[in-house]
């Protein structure tokens, strides 16, 4: 079977739903998963697609003088599908974090557009806590529905804001101030205040950086089970392979402001119905060493080495 | 899994600025105070075996024993003009905090209304008080009132300086956070940049708690002279005139010891009612 019937048929199972993918294609070599340039927003056109970036370009600096001027994303496309979880993956300065940006609403776009099918609300976790250290920990997390609703409704705020901490285990640390917290602790309260907008898509970016292994698998492990009781779409920055293929249904790989390739996650698949419960022991199966092998030869074929 | 954090930090003791000293920052706390005593009673020696030993007349340089006995002395007229300077520079200090924080505000909002105004507050950094003083009294009299703008003159720079730069000092990604969950102008600054600015607004105050106190008494230099109220400054002018000047110099210790309580009040009052803005994060 030629790499293009392969690819074909994969398209055609993913816009079947009924459909599964084993029995057109028994066991798939991980290598044809790879859905090569999937600048085409069409590709996804069976699923539902939570956001749509098309032709999404961003330029930095310069003024006037257009050769001055940096793009930072240039002319990208990509579908985002309601309730997946997407890793942007890519080196330094390639442009995952201004995707995720513009996204978020947070970065406008030279040209191109950037499409929100859901009116649901949208949530973002910095890379730092970035926790307002002169507000205790459940204030920090009722803020985001003190600025949505002008402070209406203080008592349900609060009541939310217990509930999100009670997700991320922190039912004990409501009166503490940040600077009392350990950096997970910190993290999993940005995590919480993202949480209690309840929204509908989720943007990660590069959390758990800061954090040592073993809390990074931990905070990885709290997204998967949030993501699993709510199913709101994650879009992931990440710089490492691991990380996104733990946490990731689809890896979209960057370089130099466009994407080179959008990989599905053969790993992950399981973790769909709850069947694996902990991201350690995906780590720990031979599919993730191959598709591990997979995405670090995309990342090294799209810089070029 | 999670709990292997959770019992890290039970432990923890609190970080950055609010951590507890260790056992040997007592020595060093004591050694400082030790050091610095050590260093005041080898001055006062010195001077007064200058005064001794090159038979200085009391008119030029009264011992060191003479300035105290003569403080002592003038004790109830001192306390009293201390009073009054030390009031003076406080009020000005809340008023210069209250206008230089409304200008912040305005200046923070509108950048146009900064690019006209602010070289009009570095203007009032520039000028002289002592020039300024004369004219004041022309406009408002020998009063209270007229020491009280005089010195605000003075504290106002560094507090707008700081409170401005404190204003727009929001992290980046606090911004963001704002802006994703579309709060308002009067929200970002209420709930953001005003929170932020409180640091800065007390690293100002602290400036100027020193330069209130000297404004207070330069300006009493001027406005004492027909004023029914008596600080520092018109005692200094008039023990000046009759050639006291052991009387001078305890009024110039205690000048000294007004700035110093000034100083300390403000971050008395920082500490207290302030100490959560000014932790980082």
């Amino acid at each position: 079977m030629s790499w293009e019937t392969r690819f074909r048929l994969l398209r055609t199972s993913d816009s079947i739903e009924s459909s599964r993918r084993d029995d057109i294609l028994p066991t798939p070599p991980l290598s044809t998963v790879v859905l090569k340039s999937t600048s085409n927003p069409e590709t996804n056109a069976g699923t539902e697609n939570a956001v749509t970036v098309r032709h999404a370009t961003v330029e930095f600096g310069g003024g006037r003088r257009s050769r001055d001027r940096v793009k930072a994303i240039d002319n990208v496309d990509i579908p985002i599908r309601a309730g997946e979880r997407l890793a942007l993956v890519g080196q330094s300065g390639c442009g995952k974090t201004t995707l995720l940006r513009v996204v978020a609403g947070l970065q406008s776009l030279t040209s191109g557009q950037c499409e929100h099918h859901n009116p649901g609300s949208t949530s973002f976790v910095f890379q730092q806590p970035a926790l307002l250290p002169w507000r205790r920990v459940i204030r920090n997390v009722q803020l985001p529905l003190e600025l949505q609703s002008g402070n209406h409704n203080a008592v349900s705020a609060r009541d939310a804001a217990t509930a999100a901490l009670k997700e991320v285990e922190l039912s004990d640390a409501t009166r503490r101030f940040p600077y009392q917290l350990s950096g997970g602790m910190k993290m999993r309260v940005s995590i919480a205040r993202a949480l209690v907008t309840r929204p509908d898509l989720l943007l990660l970016d590069e959390p758990f950086a800061a954090l040592d292994d073993l809390l990074r698998t931990q905070l990885g492990e709290l997204v998967t089970r949030l993501w699993r009781a709510h199913r709101f779409t994650v879009v992931m920055v990440t710089h490492n392979i691991s990380e996104a293929i733990a946490l990731s249904d689809r890896i979209c790989v960057m370089h130099d402001g466009r994407i080179s390739s959008v990989l599905e996650n053969p790993v992950t698949q399981s973790q769909r119905d709850a069947s694996v419960e902990r991201s350690e022991d995906v780590r720990r199966t031979p599919e993730f060493a191959e598709f591990y092998g997979v995405v670090s030869d995309q990342l090294r074929e799209a810089a070029g080495t | 899994m999670i709990s292997r954090e959770r019992n890290q930090t039970d432990h923890r003791k609190p970080s950055t600025t609010h951590q507890r000293m260790p056992n040997h920052g007592w020595h060093d706390a004591a050694w400082s105070v030790v050091s610095v005593l050590v260093v005041a009673i080898l001055g006062l020696l010195v001077w007064h075996l200058c005064v001794r030993i090159f038979d200085l007349p009391k008119i030029l340089l009264p011992t060191p024993w003479q300035v105290a006995e003569a403080g002592w002395r003038r004790r109830d007229e001192l306390l009293m003009a201390s009073w009054v300077t030390f009031f003076t520079a406080a009020v000005s200090l809340m008023v210069a905090i209250l206008i230089g924080g409304v200008l912040s505000v305005i200046f923070s909002q509108s950048r146009m209304l900064r690019r006209a105004f602010f070289p009009y507050v570095i203007f009032l950094q520039t000028v002289p008080i002592v020039a300024i003083a004369p004219l004041l009294i022309i406009w408002s009299g020998y009063e209270f009132r007229t020491a009280v703008i005089a010195t605000v003159i003075i504290c106002l720079f560094p507090i707008v300086n700081n409170i401005t730069t404190g204003l727009e000092s929001s992290r980046p990604e606090h911004h963001d956070l704002f802006r994703l969950y579309g709060a308002s102008r009067w929200q970002m600054l209420v709930r953001l940049q005003i929170p932020t600015s409180i640091r800065y607004l007390l690293l100002g105050a602290r400036i100027s708690s020193g330069l209130a106190v000297i404004g207070a008494i330069v300006a009493e230099f001027f406005v004492s002279n027909g004023a029914d109220y008596v600080g520092l400054g018109a005692l200094m002018t008039r023990w000046q005139g009759l050639l006291q000047t052991d009387a001078l110099i305890a009024a110039l210790g205690m000048s000294t010891l007004l700035g110093l309580a000034l100083f300390g009040l403000v971050n008395g009052i920082g500490l207290i009612f302030f100490s959560r803005y000014t932790r980082v994060d």
